[in-house]
């Protein structure tokens, strides 16, 4: 770069790099420019959104400190305030909604890419997308009121024959009882509940993301494994997976980042519990989300701080797990087909 | 390299360089298989697979038009002539892969040992695992490594092997196709690590392992430099001695020096394509019986 030598001294002798001049057309420097733009000030929105909830949740900082995350009480009388049973909650009823999803999304992705039928395969395609456009409040109506009394049921199954495992477990429930009208409550409005109606917000999204990249795995791979005399199931263990692996994880996460903020269906269903459990089948549970819309309008201003508190928590949390599973899919071969 | 390379083949003692040799491999044959007993003689070189007025095509448009094509075991079949003259579609019929196109279709009957392979009943995945196809651009599974490349057919035909078994077959098919000297000390890396006509030998080795009759290959080698072509076109005059093998090219050098019997495609303005001349390549080449083989071949046009 530093020895640009005149026109003519040619660099015969001179084996060092030239200096090239790169001669960006204007059109060119303008998109740039503008894109750059753009691309900063995304990074901004989000520092300044990181900001403000830092500073807002000062004053709860100033009055808790670190113990704001040891402590699982959110007691409004005697100001007793924690984070700790919002995030356990909040990362309970996520991981039994992706639980739940991840399943559905990758058959439903798998049958519209390698089993539908051309025709089929669109509609298909516009009905699960039309999943994902249903407002989040409607699922928590759905939940609430169509899914519960059934669920309620499935709960008590499950806690029949596999309560011996501690989190499906229902202390002070008797799933034999012939009263079950009485019985009925102490199933409802729990973790699993909520995390069945995130399960069906969430599965489009997955599906989706999973479906893109299923549909790009290479042509000619796959014809090498039909050719070889492989059987679809053949071809999609083969071939599509092993390509797809980071749509799976790309879709899981975006899914999970959903399910993890996911505010007005949990807040429709649950019960709030500020207990730190890990049983999904019990009545009760609380998430960061919920707690937030639940109690915004009703605090003073230290519990509106620790509300904001709560929220940065959340942001942070959710910032660590996306950046992880980017991490992951950027490893793969076709990490570049998935935006998270 | 290349030099050694060819050596190579020669005085490694498994493999199958020429006529005589081969004969002494192809008893084990059976045993490896020991899916699809094979209709002729144990003795049999590839399966005989006769195309009987085969028309193509894709919605309302033509692009075959009656193709009838003996391809007899023992023996490579080039099928030659210009691009859009529909000898990919007649290779891709010959072992199913044309149905995959939505909205292909086709008339006729291909015919492997006397048996319809589209007639009712007949599965589409065994006439497949029976009749190979290595395509124009190498395509092994990048996510397995070289070995896992070889025995990849295997487990998509639910065939199971033990685990010295596959070893065996892993080498055997590997030195069939010309690559195990190469390979040997490295099966355990992943398949796209290898250049490009490694690649392809990859990919014919692949083929092998389920031990098909018959090995379609389209344009093997338009993607490879005239060393690796080399070494394609050496497995393939080995490979013709077990099966029987019909090769797409676009080149005439190739067609000329691999193959005995040869087919002229043609597709003239506004009609399917269909088969000009067919004759033995010497023939063919020597004396061509219609002018526009002789255009053709001599590059006068195409």
């Amino acid at each position: 770069m530093t020895n640009a030598k005149p026109v003519g001294t040619a660099t015969v002798d001179v084996d060092t790099p030239r200096a090239i001049d790169p001669g960006l057309p204007v059109a060119d420097r303008v998109f740039r420019g503008g894109a750059r733009a753009v691309g900063l000030l995304v990074l901004a929105i989000m520092a300044s959104i990181g900001v403000f909830m830092f500073s807002e949740s000062g004053i709860a900082f100033d009055e808790f400190g670190w113990s704001f995350f040891t402590e699982h009480r959110w007691a409004l009388e005697t100001n007793q305030l924690g984070v700790l049973s919002l995030l356990v909650g909040t990362v309970t009823v996520a991981a039994v909604a992706i639980a739940i999803a991840v399943p559905f999304a990758l058959t439903t992705a798998l049958f519209i890419t390698e089993y539908a039928p051309l025709r089929a395969r669109r509609t298909l395609i516009a009905l699960v997308d039309l999943m994902a456009a249903v407002p989040s409040v409607v699922y928590g109506l759905v939940g609430l009121i169509l899914f519960q009394p059934y669920l309620a049921d499935i709960a008590r199954w499950i806690h029949d024959f596999f309560g011996w495992i501690a989190i499906l477990d229902v202390p002070g429930a008797d799933p034999d009882t012939t009263n079950w009208n009485n019985t009925a409550h102490q199933y409802t409005s729990s973790a699993f509940i909520a995390g069945v109606a995130v399960a069906l917000m969430v599965m489009p999204v997955c599906a989706a993301v999973m479906r893109e990249v299923f549909s790009q795995a290479p042509a000619g791979e796959r014809e090498a494994a039909l050719a070889l005399g492989g059987t679809r199931w053949g071809v999609i263990r083969s071939v599509v997976l092993p390509f797809g692996r980071s749509g799976i994880v790309g879709g899981t996460m975006l899914g999970l980042g959903r399910a993890l903020g996911e505010t007005i269906a949990i807040a429709l269903i649950i019960v709030p519990a500020f207990d730190v459990k890990l049983r999904i089948l019990e009545n009760g549970t609380i998430t960061i989300a919920s707690q937030i819309i639940l109690r915004f309008g009703e605090s003073s201003p230290l519990q509106l701080s620790a509300l904001m508190f709560a929220g940065l928590v959340l942001f942070v949390f959710t910032l660590i797990v996306n950046t992880i599973a980017a991490a992951v899919v950027s490893r793969s071969r076709s990490g570049a087909a998935t935006e998270i | 390299m290349h030099s050694n390379e060819s050596s190579g083949t020669a005085d490694d003692p498994s493999p199958a360089p020429a006529a005589g040799t081969a004969t002494a491999v192809l008893p084990e044959v059976p045993d490896v298989t020991a899916v699809q007993p094979k209709a002729e003689a144990p003795d049999a070189l590839g399966a005989k697979l006769e195309a009987d007025r085969v028309s193509a095509w894709f919605g309302d448009h033509k692009v075959l038009e009656r193709v009838s094509l003996t391809m007899e075991p023992g023996s490579v079949t080039a099928l030659i002539g210009p691009s859009g003259c529909g000898k990919s579609t007649f290779l891709r019929i010959l072992n199913r892969m044309h149905e995959l196109v939505p909205s292909a279709a086709l008339a006729g009957e291909v015919r492997l040992d006397g048996t319809d392979i589209y007639a009712p009943g007949q599965r589409v995945t065994e006439t497949r695992r029976r009749i190979g196809m290595v395509f124009q651009k190498p395509n092994p599974f990048p996510a397995m490594s070289i070995d896992e490349n070889v025995t990849a057919g295997l487990k998509l035909t639910g065939g199971r092997r033990r685990r010295d078994e596959r070893q065996e077959l892993v080498e055997r098919c590997l030195t069939k196709a010309g690559l195990w000297r190469e390979v040997k000390d490295r099966l355990s890396q992943p398949g796209s690590s290898l250049s490009g006509g490694q690649q392809q030998r990859l990919c014919i080795a692949r083929s092998l392992a389920v031990q098909p009759d018959v090995l379609l290959m389209d344009e093997p080698c338009s993607a490879l430099d005239p060393t690796s072509t080399r070494r394609i076109e050496e497995t393939i005059a080995e490979l013709r001695n077990e099966v029987t093998i019909v090769i797409v090219t676009h080149n005439m050098q190739q067609a000329a020096r691999v193959s005995q019997y040869c087919a002229f495609f043609l597709a003239e303005e506004g009609s399917p394509g269909s088969v000009v001349e067919q004759a033995d390549t010497e023939t063919m080449f020597g004396s061509p019986s219609d002018p526009r083989t002789s255009d053709y071949i001599h590059g006068r046009f195409g």
